[in-house]
């Protein structure tokens, strides 16, 4: 396997859950600059897969390769200090923090006594907000509070928080659940903002409306194996929505 | 192309007093109520309050509880409570009483009581955080617990400590400063400065008001909950410990009692700061002033010529008001 620009690998994953097999094989590569949506029914195996990614379940056969090293990941803390983040929708900040304090936290710029360069952060912050994910309202600055965001504000803050700390691989677990048409929009434009970055994203979505947009390359999971992979020069948006139709309907792909 | 990329108005980063009131309401409230509190005292009693004897009484009275409220602050801002730290400081009086008795030295009765404050405090964190009582019901248990204790260390009995003010340490920690200021409450405002900036600009104060606001946020975001959530409640035992140090330097006597009635005024400034109780959210300087109205409050009243029996009420009512501001501050 060409690992060269491989950003993350599995290597025929399995999992199983007291003897339920949720993960049947699963052989997949994340490259750089990449932008890959994982689609499926509930049930699929996607939250699944995320989890073997980042550490949270450890795999009961295969191999994780990150950037082209075999790892062994107990905790999230291990697929974080290599460069892979995830954000949560409902638990990626603190509500009544101000969006500079939701940013640092945790890693903090600090002097050896422990205090906070605040200006430093607060000037880092606006900047990284407004440059790196073109937030542009007049009403929000550093200081404003999470709790005053919308919901697509919130994932773009979070975003914003792991591409500044050099994440090299972005999971988001259904970025856009729950948002309005406008909102989806604004979560989808920081999605993109992480590939001009240079940097990945992984998507998970039920909406193959949104993600067709922004992903360069769809995988489709059925019962815990990938049914198909298509890039999007390959695939049309009607394509793909009626191999998923079909999917759906007769277990199998259809070829066109 | 997005032409709102390029957005000069979302650039300036202002700074200067009428900036810094608006990121904090509640700060700005609460300097306004104190001002006009003392506003009223010196239209009610100018007599009193135009001389500085009124202002030396607050300054040797006030740090005691002060202190206490300074620790109470990181605790609410967790979004728990201690109940026990009045008899902490208890414990902690005892030991420095007892050691001062063995060793005749101030400072190593000192180190002896911040450390039983410390030791105390940390068996609060531990029943908290890994046997997972919640704060204000295990807090109960220990309130007795430690009270308890003293009693049975004490046999009901007081210890005289007179023989402190040979000493010169016993100037430096309650002296008085050019022969007018206590030293306790010079002591007490440098550590509420140094509080006050720990609170907002030091990463413990921002790892507390993230644990406060939402755990699992906190946990995901690398921030270390427990170790976090200890660190407050030992923070709480010293200043139990350091405020029992000064107590018993003023008056050079310890009775088993020491700390009892300290818990509600204490609680009641870190209130009064606009520190709320589910956690998150809150202001040391806050706390600061609100030690400022409560420890004034008493001898504000009598001195213009309230009767005593209305104090409880304007200090009640005086409480009741400033949480109802704060509180539609809030919703807005």
């Amino acid at each position: 396997m060409d690992l060269s620009n491989s950003l993350l690998s599995l290597e025929n994953i399995h999992m199983s859950f007291r003897r339920v097999d949720v993960l049947k094989g699963i052989d997949l590569t994340i490259n750089r600059g990449e932008v890959v949506a994982l689609v499926g029914d509930n049930g699929a195996g996607k939250s699944t897969i995320i989890k073997v990614m980042t550490g949270v379940h450890h795999p009961t056969k295969g191999k994780v390769y990150i950037k082209g090293e075999h790892v062994n990941m107990r905790s999230v803390q291990d697929s974080r200090t290599r460069g892979v983040e995830t954000v949560y929708q409902e638990r990626a900040l603190a509500d009544q923090q101000e969006i500079w304090r939701n940013v640092f936290a945790g890693r903090e710029i600090r002097n050896r006594l422990g205090f906070m360069d605040v200006k430093r952060q607060r000037a880092e912050a606006a900047q990284l907000l407004r440059e790196r994910m073109g937030f542009t309202s007049r009403a929000i600055t550093t200081d404003s509070e999470v709790a005053g965001l919308s919901g697509g504000e919130k994932q773009g803050v979070a975003i914003a928080r792991a591409l500044f700390f050099e994440a090299d691989l972005i999971i988001l677990d259904e970025p856009t659940m729950g948002l309005s048409l406008k909102e989806t929009d604004k979560v989808l434009k920081f999605v993109r903002n992480i590939r001009e970055q240079g940097k990945s994203a992984i998507l998970i979505d039920h909406n193959i409306l949104h993600v067709y947009s922004v992903a360069d390359r769809f995988v489709i999971l059925d019962r815990g194996k990938i049914a198909g992979q298509f890039t999007k020069d390959q695939i049309s948006r009607e394509q793909l929505i009626d191999i998923m139709v079909d999917l759906h309907q007769t277990g199998q792909i259809k070829t066109h | 192309m997005d032409s709102s990329m390029h957005n000069p108005a979302a650039t300036p980063e202002k700074s200067g007093l009428s900036v810094a009131m608006a990121r904090n309401p509640i700060d700005v409230a609460i300097t306004v109520i104190a001002m006009l509190l003392f506003g009223m005292y010196l239209i009610g009693a100018p007599e009193v309050y135009l001389h500085f004897d009124i202002y030396r009484s607050f300054m040797s009275t006030l740090p005691y509880m002060g202190l206490l409220a300074l620790g109470a602050t990181f605790i609410v801002t967790l979004g728990e409570i201690d109940l026990s730290f009045p008899s902490v400081m208890g414990v902690a009086a005892w030991v420095f009483a007892t050691v001062f008795t063995m060793t005749g030295s101030i400072p190593i009765s000192f180190l002896a009581c911040i450390g039983t404050g410390m030791i105390c405090g940390a068996l609060n964190g531990l029943l908290i955080t890994r046997i997972g009582v919640p704060s204000i019901v295990a807090t109960i248990g220990t309130m007795f617990l430690w009270r308890g204790l003293v009693n049975v260390l004490a046999q009901g009995k007081g210890i005289p400590l007179v023989e402190m003010r040979d000493s010169v340490f016993y100037d430096v920690l309650v002296g008085r400063l050019f022969g007018q200021i206590p030293m306790q409450f010079v002591w007490f405002c440098l550590i509420a400065i140094l509080m006050i900036a720990i609170y907002k600009r030091h990463v413990f104060g921002s790892h507390v008001l993230f644990v406060g606001d939402n755990k699992s946020s906190a946990q995901m975001m690398g921030i270390r909950v427990y170790r976090t959530r200890m660190t407050c409640y030992i923070l709480m035992g010293a200043m139990s410990g350091l405020s029992a140090v000064f107590l018993l330097s003023e008056v050079t006597y310890f009775w088993p009692t020491t700390g009892d009635g300290f818990l509600l005024p204490a609680l009641a400034a870190v209130f009064i700061g606009g520190t709320s109780v589910f956690g998150g959210r809150g202001s040391m300087y806050g706390t600061f002033v609100g030690i400022l109205i409560i420890g004034s409050l008493e001898a504000g009243i009598v001195a213009m010529g309230v009767q005593g029996f209305y104090t409880q009420l304007i200090y009640g009512l005086t409480i009741t008001v400033a949480v109802s501001i704060y509180a539609l501050v809030m919703k807005k």
